[in-house]
């Protein structure tokens, strides 16, 4: 099964070294789990200040800035990983480094068919 | 030998009580899904008494039913599949009719009790519907039955439970006992859920009733099925806490529905097959080498369960297990808890600081039990007004009605 690992946390409560060790952890793990046939995607995001937002209403397009939801953490990357079940996605979402400060959502990812397969 | 078709109806039903949910475990396994494993368990006890009547009863039901069961499985799906092409992934898992479905041992079938257990308990489940799947899924309780003992609608608990089959399904939750290495945090989950449906029997959160027996009575039967599947200290504690605390059901409240304390209870009505079993259990928990909070909690009931009269409880020893049980997570309650029982071992001004300082905290200010042990160690010692003021707050705070009409009479007792 494929699963979205969202990781959520306080933007400030990173220094800038711990981002470093965070980034250089993350990536060990995505090697780890290529290596095991278990890895589709990873990536961190820039912080929500640079974060644009998009709706179409009746036809018109509305762009505004940051998001509209004013929660104190927010999404900081995803992991997008292929695992046997919820307990092995549960144990890969145990390693991000961002479980340590905030908080992992584990999302099952629904499977569409007739997507391009480059994924 | 020939059976009639209500000697026949007779065996079918004492079958489906002892083995029904035995072969709804394993077909879960066998099809992967909870809906069409129940659907399937029903239509392979519909046909054993067709088919048992013409040809004999199996040498072994459970496993007849199983592989029946399995067989209506594969039928239902094929005929699905027709329509909905989602269902393939799950036919294909399932095999085909002609293949022999793996895994139908007595021991592989006493796993998937386990398997059923470990899922509608699993920690990605909220708590409520961890507790509704137990009673509906591994104890077999109509929807009907578990709404009618959490006094709800059955709407709500069917709702619950449709959703957490659908988390299950959706999210992948596994049909597994888990790893070694997660045995200690599952199981807690497991024990949570069990002495969760222990104490809604056993002391019922609201209402009219101070009990609901049922509730119990299911609870003490999982405690023994998980004691035997997986004999684990904390388990064997958690069932003879169980048993200890219902042997005082009787003795606790009065014909018309009015709480009797400990130290009022006529010991005389203490359930003796439940001490007596309580007891070796403890036994085994500690010598067991790792007690944790259950067993612990046990060995205090024990405690109180072996003295003959209120004066003769060991009370020192009870003090001794609470600072244990403080020593393995320190909680309000259980400070509480131990204030009370130093207030009995050293008299009632040894214990009304500790509850005081407890109060102070603020953190089991809306307890109602924390206001009645204050107000009763005041009302010992004399304090009336103070006495009075605490058996108010605890009134305001208590939702159970025999626990109002007791706070109510020592109110007047004191006026």
């Amino acid at each position: 099964m494929k699963y979205m690992l969202l990781i959520y946390g306080r933007e400030d409560a990173w220094t800038e070294n711990e981002r470093e060790q965070c980034y250089h952890d993350s990536t060990k793990l995505t090697h780890e789990l290529n290596e095991k046939g278990k890895f589709i995607a990873a990536s961190p995001l820039h912080s929500v200040s640079t974060a644009t937002s998009i709706q179409i209403r009746e036809g018109k397009r509305i762009v505004t800035d940051g998001p509209f939801a004013e929660t104190r953490e927010q999404l900081g990357g995803y992991f997008m990983i292929d695992a046997r079940d919820l307990d092995e996605a549960i144990e890969i979402a145990s390693q991000i480094p961002g479980a340590k400060k905030g908080t992992v959502e584990i999302r099952p990812v629904v499977e569409l068919t007739g997507l391009p397969s480059s994924l | 030998m020939s059976s009639t078709p209500s000697d026949i109806r007779t065996i079918v039903d004492d079958v489906y009580r002892r083995e029904s949910r035995r072969v709804f475990a394993t077909l879960v396994r066998l099809v992967g899904d909870f809906d069409l494993a129940e659907e399937a368990m029903h239509d392979a006890f519909a046909s054993a008494v067709e088919k048992w009547s013409s040809e004999g009863v199996p040498d072994n039901p459970r496993a007849w039913l199983v592989s029946a069961g399995r067989f209506k499985a594969i039928d239902t799906l094929r005929r699905r599949t027709r329509f909905d092409a989602s269902l393939e992934e799950i036919a294909r898992r399932v095999g085909d009719s002609s293949s022999l479905p793996q895994g139908i041992d007595d021991e592989s079938i006493e796993d998937d009790r386990l398997r059923l257990i470990f899922t509608c308990c699993h920690p990605a489940l909220g708590r409520e519907t961890q507790i509704a799947l137990t009673l509906r899924e591994v104890c077999g309780l109509t929807t009907e039955e578990v709404a009618s003992a959490f006094l709800t609608s059955p709407s709500t608990i069917a709702q619950r439970i449709v959703r957490g089959k659908s988390k299950i399904r959706d999210a992948g939750i596994p049909y597994q006992v888990p790893s070694n290495k997660d045995i200690p945090e599952r199981l807690a989950s497991v024990l949570a859920v069990i002495y969760l449906v222990f104490n809604e029997g056993y002391s019922a959160s609201s209402g009219e009733s101070l009990t609901r027996s049922d509730l119990s009575a299911e609870a003490i039967r999982l405690g023994r099925l998980i004691v035997d599947l997986m004999p684990d200290g904390e388990v064997i504690g958690l069932l003879a806490l169980m048993l200890l605390q219902e042997s005082r059901r009787t003795a606790r409240t009065s014909l018309a529905g009015d709480i009797i304390l400990l130290e009022d209870q006529d010991r005389s009505l203490w359930n003796r097959d439940h001490i007596a079993e309580g007891h070796s259990l403890v036994e085994r928990a500690f010598a067991s080498g790792v007690s944790g909070p259950y067993a612990v909690q046990a060995g205090i009931a024990a405690l109180h369960a072996s003295a003959s009269a209120p004066d003769q409880t060991d009370w020192g020893q009870i003090v001794a297990l609470y600072d244990l049980l403080l020593q393995m997570g320190s909680s309000p309650v259980v400070e509480l808890n131990r204030a009370v029982a130093v207030a009995m071992r050293d008299g009632p001004a040894a214990g009304l600081p500790l509850i005081e300082s407890i109060l102070a905290t603020g953190e089991l200010n809306q307890y109602h039990l924390a206001h009645a042990a204050r107000a009763d160690l005041c009302r010992r010692l004399g304090h009336r007004d103070e006495a009075i003021s605490s058996y108010r707050q605890a009134l305001a705070l208590a939702r159970q009605e025999p626990e109002r009409r007791f706070l109510e009479r020592r109110i007047n007792e004191l006026q």
